[in-house]
Formats: structure tokens, C-alpha cells, sequence
């Protein structure tokens, strides 16, 4: 429950300069895409261009310069434009990442930034790979909370420190930035992968949920959690800064508790 | 093309499309056509709550609630649908916490509630607890908790199949004193899959409309790339009047020259706005709830304060949101994701530093109308069998001219369901209407257009052309002259919009294409949005004239209603005709609006 607090005062002295902002500075950068155009030509190829560009602008918006002004063919998934809606996971500089979430002042703009479609998915074009795979991944963990006896009347109770348990890999948006940065998904496309092993964390370890069981028992499985090699790849990845190798930990010792 | 057949079709999979699939896929064969994957829509952007008069916190009821919403819409609210909206909103939140929604709780492990602007006490006697709410991203929390449970129950989606008509037929029938009119009946719709460039028709028993909203009419708004409109445009294409468009909201809280949210809760935890003086200047304008005022009232202060002088920052163009005497460890575990939003986008740190914030174009309270059954009509009282419509592509009006903070995660949640157990359950009574002849012969002969033409227009300079005016023109102050200027742009921009060509020629994930399809439905709002705000000689709610600062009950306490119409003439454009309805009155009369 929140706390009372006192009312803050109806006037204050603001320290000068504050808030920021006054003149914007620009900046030039080379954006350097790899194309693939299936219907045009066979094979993936990189493509520069040249833009001016400013310093509250993210690679997104290098992005939307590029389509809206120089080559309408440049295609690449998007939407909310500012790190919620998991449209825009790509390959940035050879990280995984969000364009809305990346701004252009934070990269090195002395050299090229290149930007290309996530890894491990089946590529569709320019920046557009096939997600299917991915949620395919997703439903088979059964994603969705399982609670058996009656239902109550009103909600279900649940104490703050139980609700808390779980609370890191709620924030996950189905981006795949984590997924598509794990070696072990590029070489073995069968891995349920990270994001599924983190939504799977986040009924396990919901209090309310009766059935962990089954899904330990589902990443238990010859590509389930054990494939993980702890290579980090992924908690770096994740533009929520959910802690996936832990997570994905936390999975793994429940199974070992679970069976021993 | 193909042709597929289903007992009920969903335009959209928000929060509205999937908490009706979720009803109506248990019920019927249902299919869920989206131009995003389903946890791409920008319901997963809201963050502050949802509001329910569980009373977990505080004495609450939701006659209160009621209250607050149609005060909260200065009295342009169908009161019967607030009643509706309210007394279901605690089934509303309880059904999400069945389903898996990890609410925030309170010590003894209920849901905890939070203040909101607008929402009070007793009839605006103080600010209540009423939102419930998951940290910062309640949104994001409906919309997986949704989608996971529509996974539960196998519903089947069209990922990224772009609805783009709807196909009606008109039968001649007899109202109940004789008089003949035509009759719209629903036969399906028109969808183009972006990954193949292949049309699918889908044919239905039942249609729901879940769309969402049209915030990118507007250059600053914190909503998604994607919110063109299509639904909206679609509807008054295929002759379906729109209901109270001037009435758009902007939210107070969008962080400066950005227009991304920072959710009002932060205010309902105790975040204040101050101007360049250091001043809490919403003390001023609204002496009783202050910074948790509708937030029209708070927009418009905001506005007001920087035209006046007291805006912050080198060109003194925004105010500030203040956390700074909030304990960081409160503002952590509730606001963790705006107070990243600012030291991401802004490089402001919260807990230190006021964050520069600015009205930003936020919600369409007007849309496609419907009865409280989700009934889209096709006039003022005529129901189209078969076809609803729920959540910001819909006009119930439980929002009148400004909708509450949170009432619309309840209205996606409240009026979803009902689409759904509605349009199942007529699907199980109706026949299916015969498709039209070349019942893709429009889409097919409009994307050949836009394909095929040469001109030497640019899609994105037109966009960029009309947000610019409507930000400058149609935003929080509107008067005649900036309405007319608004309008004259956009008539520019229609006749240019004819002469557009695209780089993009090819069938797969051709977003050239849609793009160019997605202008022509924003012209169209915009222009109806303009019109109609021309046509509101008063102030209400979200639609403040300069000229006309005043509501006018005996004038305007009316619903308005934008049809598409070649033969006439509104405020000078020709080919929209304006008619009004008349508002819902229940139990409370208007009064003087004050907070």
C-alpha cells in the first residue's frame, strides 16, 4: 500500500540549467545495412548511406531516414518506437538490440554502424526474419498460468514477497534479442532458447501456478535447459535487463531439486 | 485470392481483440486478423492501471466511479455506459488476476490500488485509490496475460494480415412506423498478408472491430508507429458514421520533444509538475485535486503556463515533472520503467532532476459508434447485425470529450468481453451474408494504384507535412483560424496524396505499400477531426476553442456524428456531412466542471 506522504512544497528553487536540452547537435554517420531483397536479387549484400543526424535520434530513426528519404525498399519491423513493444530487435555493431532503445550518440560514428537481421531465424528480408519459430518455442512451455481447486470468489491472494519472486521475467516482451544471441540456437535451432526458458520462470516461480512440474519436466527435455552453456549472451542481450542466465539457472536448479 | 470462412472475425489483437477472442474463440470458430504479432500492440504501452472500486485500499463504490467518469468527459459521457463500464470493472480486474496478471499487492496480499487523476471520493471530494495496477506496466501485463491465455485456448491469428475494407451490403427493410431505409449487413473482410502481398478475403458470421487508435494524425503522441487509424478509416469509407472525433486527448506527462509517456501514476505516487519559477502551478488551476486533475485541465494548464512565459529549458517550450522529494526506493519498485524512459531518451536522472515533460497526442475518445452491446450502428439508433466494435476504434461513449487516466485499459477489458460473447453467440443465430461480386475488387484496384502510380509526391513528406499542422494547429488550443489553416493543408495534402509514387514494387513485406495505404486513412481522420472540431462552436472536455472558451449545454450537449456523404458540404469541405446524437442521461445533470 502506498505510504502518506507530506505535500511538497508549492514552490522551489530549480538549479540552473535544468532540464537541458537547448541546441541539438548534429552529426554525420554511415549507416551501414545488409540488405536482402529476395525478389530482386539472390544473395545478402551490405549497403552504406550517408546521414545527417541529430543527438536525440536512435538508430530507428537512422533507419526511418533511410526508407522515408533515400530507398523505400529498406524494410524492417517496428512500432512503438521506444522499447516496449519488441518490434525492432536487431543485430547493431554485432549486438543484439533495440533500434528505439539505441541511440546513435552512444555508438562510435566514426566508423560505419552495422545494422542486420537478428541471427537464427529464417531470414525474410532485409531486417525481417520469420518469428514463428520463436513462439513456437514459447507455446510449448504453456505459457499461461495453470491453477487447480476452486477458483475464489474475489482475486487470489498472494503476499508482496511472492509476487516479487517472479517479478524479473515479467518484463519480457517476446523480442527475441536473447534468443537470437545464443550460440547454441544458432547451431541447434531445436533449443527452446532463452525467452522461452524465462517465460516458463515466470509461472514456476508464480505462487499461484499449479503446474511447474510439467514444465520443468518440458525443459528437462534433451533441448531443454541443460543445452544452456552459460555464455551470458543472452542477460546481455535483453533490452528489460532481466537477468535470463539466472533465470535460467533458477530453472535448472529446480529441476535438480525437483528430482532428486 | 483465397477465400476463408469463419463463424467470427477480430480486426486487431490489443487488448480489446484478444480479451474477445478470448470469449468468442471459446464459443465459436473465431480468427484474429492483426497487422502486428498479437504482443506488438500498443496496449502493451500503457502503464499506470486499471481502475476498479474493489475498495482494497480505501471506501470505494462504483456508482463513484460512474460519477467520475462522466464528469471526467464534461457530461458528453452515455451515462448508461459508464454505469455498464464501472459495475464490470471489478469482474474486469478479477478476471485478469483468474487468468495470471501479476497485480501489484497490498500487505495482506490483495491487489493494491493507486490514485489517479480524476478519479475521487465521494464525488470529487478528494483522490481515492482506485487504479490497480502492475508497477509501471500495467499495459504490458494485460496484454501477455491476454495473449498467454489465448494461446490457453488456441486461438487461431493471422499474424501481420492487414485488414483494409470492410464489406457491407444493403438490404431495403422498414423501420417499426413504416418508413423504408437500407439496412447494412456485414459479409467479412478484405485483408492483405504482408509476408506473401496475397489478399485473403474471410468471410463472417460475426465482425469485431478492435483496431485501436489513430494517434499518428499527429507528429508529437505517444503513441505507436502503427496507430494509423485503419479501422476508423475503414468504417466511414464503407459509409459507417464516426462519432465525437474532435474530441482527442493529450496527455499531460509526454517526456519533452519525444512524446513518450510517462505514465500519470507518477503523479498519483506523488510526482508534481513545476514551471520555470520553481511554481507547483497546478495549485492554481485546479486548488482541490491539483496535479491529479482530468487531464485535459492538466494539458491545457501546461500549455498555458509556457505561452505565458513560464515554460522551462532554453526555448522555454515544456514544464516539468518533479519526483525529486519522492524516496528513490518508492519510485524504484513503482516507476522503474519511465524513470528509464528519462535517463534513457533524455539523459535526465529522476531521482536528482525534474524530467522535461509536454502535452503529447495520446487517445481518440470519438471512433466508430456502438451501443453498450458493442453494437456498431449505422446511424444514431440502427444496429448492423453482426458487426461490433470495442476499445479506441469504438465510441461508446464512455468517454465523452476526455477520457479518465486507466479508463481505457477498462474499457478494452469491459467492452472487449462483451464483443466477444456478443458476436459468438449472433454467429450461433445468423446465417452468413453472401460476399459482394469481386468482393476484393476495391483493395485489388487501390493497392494496383498506389503500385502502379508515377507521380513525383513522397508518402513520407505528405505524413510529415500533416502531423506538423495538426500539432500546430488542431492540438490543445484550436480557434477558427488555426482550424481553418489545419484544414486548407489537409485538402492540399489530399489532392497531393493522389500523385504519390512508392520505390517498393514488390509482393513480399511491402511496408512502402502499406505505409502509402496507412496516409490515406490519416488524411481521412484528419480531416474529420478538423471538420468536426470547426463544427464544435464550444469548449468541452478535450476540444478547447479559443474563440468559444465556454461549454454550451443548450448548443453542444450533443454526440456528433461525421458521415461520409459526396453530396455535402461541412465548414466548406465538400463529401462530409455532420448530423449530432443525442447524449445518455441516467441520474446525473451537468454541472459546472471543477476540481
Amino acid at each position: 500500500m502506498s505510504t502518506e506522504l507530506p505535500e511538497p512544497p508549492s514552490k522551489i528553487e530549480l538549479k540552473p540549467g535544468v532540464g537541458g536540452g537547448g541546441e541539438v547537435p548534429s552529426f554525420d554517420i554511415t549507416l551501414r545495412v545488409r540488405r536482402y531483397l529476395p525478389e530482386a536479387t539472390a544473395d545478402a549484400y551490405w549497403e552504406d548511406f550517408k546521414l545527417t543526424m541529430y543527438g536525440t535520434d536512435r538508430v530507428l530513426d537512422a533507419l526511418h531516414k533511410v526508407k522515408w528519404d533515400h530507398d523505400g525498399t529498406l524494410s524492417f519491423r517496428r512500432s512503438c518506437a521506444h522499447g516496449v513493444c519488441g518490434s525492432d530487435a536487431m543485430r547493431i555493431n554485432g549486438r543484439n538490440r533495440l533500434a528505439c532503445k539505441t541511440l546513435l550518440k552512444d555508438l562510435d560514428t566514426s566508423k560505419p554502424i552495422t545494422v542486420e537481421a537478428i541471427k537464427g531465424l529464417p531470414l525474410e528480408k532485409d531486417l525481417i526474419v520469420d518469428m514463428e519459430p520463436f513462439f513456437q518455442s514459447y507455446r510449448e512451455i504453456m505459457p499461461f498460468l495453470i491453477s487447480k481447486g476452486h477458483e475464489p470468489t474475489k482475486e487470489r491472494y498472494q503476499s508482496a514477497e511472492d509476487r516479487e519472486r517472479f517479478d524479473d521475467t515479467t518484463k519480457c516482451i517476446l523480442c527475441a534479442a536473447c534468443t537470437s544471441s545464443c550460440p547454441v540456437f544458432w547451431t541447434d535451432g531445436q533449443y527452446f532458447g532463452p525467452a522461452a526458458i524465462v517465460n516458463a520462470h515466470r509461472f514456476i516461480f508464480d505462487s499461484r501456478d499449479d503446474a511447474g512440474d510439467m514444465r520443468l519436466e518440458i525443459l528437462n527435455d534433451k533441448e531443454g535447459v541443460w543445452r544452456c552453456r552459460t555464455t551470458f549472451n543472452c542477460s546481455e542481450a535483453c533490452p528489460r535487463g532481466i537477468q535470463v542466465t539466472k533465470a535460467i539457472a533458477e530453472v535448472k536448479q529446480a529441476i535438480l531439486a525437483r528430482t532428486v | 485470392m483465397q477465400v476463408h470462412k469463419y463463424d467470427v472475425v477480430i480486426v486487431g489483437a490489443g487488448g480489446a481483440g484478444m480479451r474477445a477472442a478470448i470469449e468468442s474463440g471459446q464459443r465459436a470458430r473465431t480468427a484474429v486478423l492483426t497487422k502486428l504479432y498479437p504482443t506488438r500492440s500498443h496496449t502493451g504501452a500503457a502503464q499506470g492501471g486499471m481502475c476498479a472500486a474493489l475498495a482494497n485500499v480505501e471506501e470505494d463504490n462504483w456508482e463513484w466511479h460512474t460519477f467520475d467518469t462522466i464528469k471526467g468527459g464534461d457530461y458528453l459521457v452515455d451515462q448508461d455506459a459508464a454505469e455498464v463500464m464501472a459495475k464490470e470493472a471489478i469482474d474486469a480486474v478479477l478476471d485478469l488476476e483468474k487468468m495470471g496478471l501479476p497485480f501489484n499487492r497490498t500487505p495482506e496480499g490483495k491487489i493494491d490500488q493507486r490514485r489517479f487523476g480524476g478519479h475521487t471520493r465521494d464525488h470529487g471530494k478528494a483522490a481515492v485509490r482506485r487504479a490497480c495496477y502492475a508497477a509501471d506496466r500495467t499495459g504490458h501485463m494485460i496484454l501477455q496475460t491476454l495473449y498467454q491465455n489465448c494461446v490457453k485456448h488456441n486461438v487461431e491469428f493471422y499474424n501481420e494480415y492487414y485488414v483494409l475494407d470492410l464489406l457491407l451490403v444493403e438490404e431495403d427493410a422498414y423501420r417499426e412506423d413504416g418508413t423504408a431505409y437500407k439496412q447494412k449487413r456485414v459479409a467479412g473482410v478484405v485483408s492483405y498478408d504482408l509476408a506473401t502481398g496475397e489478399l485473403h478475403v474471410f468471410q463472417a458470421k460475426s465482425v469485431i472491430f478492435a483496431s485501436g487508435g489513430a494517434g499518428k494524425v499527429f507528429k508529437t503522441t505517444s503513441n505507436a508507429h502503427t496507430l494509423t487509424g485503419d479501422g476508423m478509416g475503414i468504417a466511414f469509407r464503407a459509409g459507417l458514421p464516426l462519432e465525437d472525433m474532435e474530441f482527442f486527448q493529450f496527455h499531460p506527462t509526454g517526456l519533452a520533444g519525444l512524446g513518450i509517456l510517462l505514465t500519470e501514476g507518477a503523479r498519483g505516487e506523488g510526482a508534481i509538475l513545476r514551471n520555470s519559477d520553481g511554481e507547483r502551478f497546478m495549485e492554481r488551476y485546479a486548488p482541490t485535486i491539483k496535479d491529479l486533475a482530468p487531464r485535459d485541465i492538466v494539458a491545457r494548464a501546461m500549455a498555458n503556463e509556457v505561452r505565458e512565459g513560464r515554460g522551462c529549458g532554453p526555448n522555454k517550450d515544456y514544464v516539468l515533472l518533479d519526483l525529486t522529494h519522492l524516496e528513490p526506493e518508492h519510485i524504484e519498485s513503482k516507476l522503474p520503467d519511465i524513470t528509464e524512459f528519462a535517463r534513457t531518451y533524455l539523459g535526465v536522472e529522476p531521482f536528482t532532476d525534474p524530467v522535461p515533460v509536454y502535452p503529447t497526442a495520446h487517445y481518440a475518445m470519438g471512433g466508430v459508434p456502438t451501443n453498450i452491446n458493442t453494437e456498431v450502428l449505422q446511424d444514431n439508433d440502427t444496429v448492423i447485425p453482426g458487426l461490433y466494435a470495442a476499445g479506441e476504434v469504438a465510441c461508446v461513449s464512455v468517454h465523452g470529450s476526455n477520457r479518465l487516466g486507466t479508463n481505457s485499459l477498462l474499457d478494452i477489458n469491459v467492452f472487449g468481453k462483451r464483443a466477444g460473447v456478443a458476436a459468438a453467440e449472433y454467429s450461433k443465430t445468423a446465417d452468413f451474408v453472401e460476399l459482394p461480386q469481386n468482393p476484393e475488387a476495391f483493395v485489388s484496384a487501390q493497392l494496383e494504384g498506389v503500385l502502379n502510380g508515377t507521380g513525383t509526391e513522397r508518402v513520407a513528406e505528405l505524413r510529415s507535412i500533416l502531423q506538423e499542422t495538426m500539432d500546430a494547429n488542431v492540438q490543445v488550443f484550436r480557434d477558427e483560424r488555426s482550424l481553418k489553416e489545419a484544414r486548407d493543408v489537409i485538402e492540399d495534402l489530399r489532392r497531393r496524396y493522389k500523385n504519390i509514387s512508392i520505390q517498393d514494387k514488390g509482393k513480399r513485406f511491402n511496408l512502402d505499400l502499406l505505409e502509402a495505404v496507412e496516409l490515406g486513412f490519416l488524411l481521412d481522420l484528419a480531416e474529420v477531426i478538423t471538420v468536426a472540431a470547426l463544427h464544435r462552436k464550444e469548449s468541452r472536455g478535450g476540444h478547447y476553442r479559443e474563440d468559444y472558451p465556454d461549454r454550451d449545454d443548450e448548443n453542444f450537449m450533443k454526440h456528433s456524428m461525421s458521415y461520409r456523404d459526396a453530396e455535402a458540404v461541412t465548414e466548406d469541405i465538400k463529401g462530409i456531412r455532420m448530423e449530432t446524437k443525442p447524449v445518455v442521461f441516467t441520474r446525473y445533470q451537468p454541472m459546472e466542471r471543477k476540481y
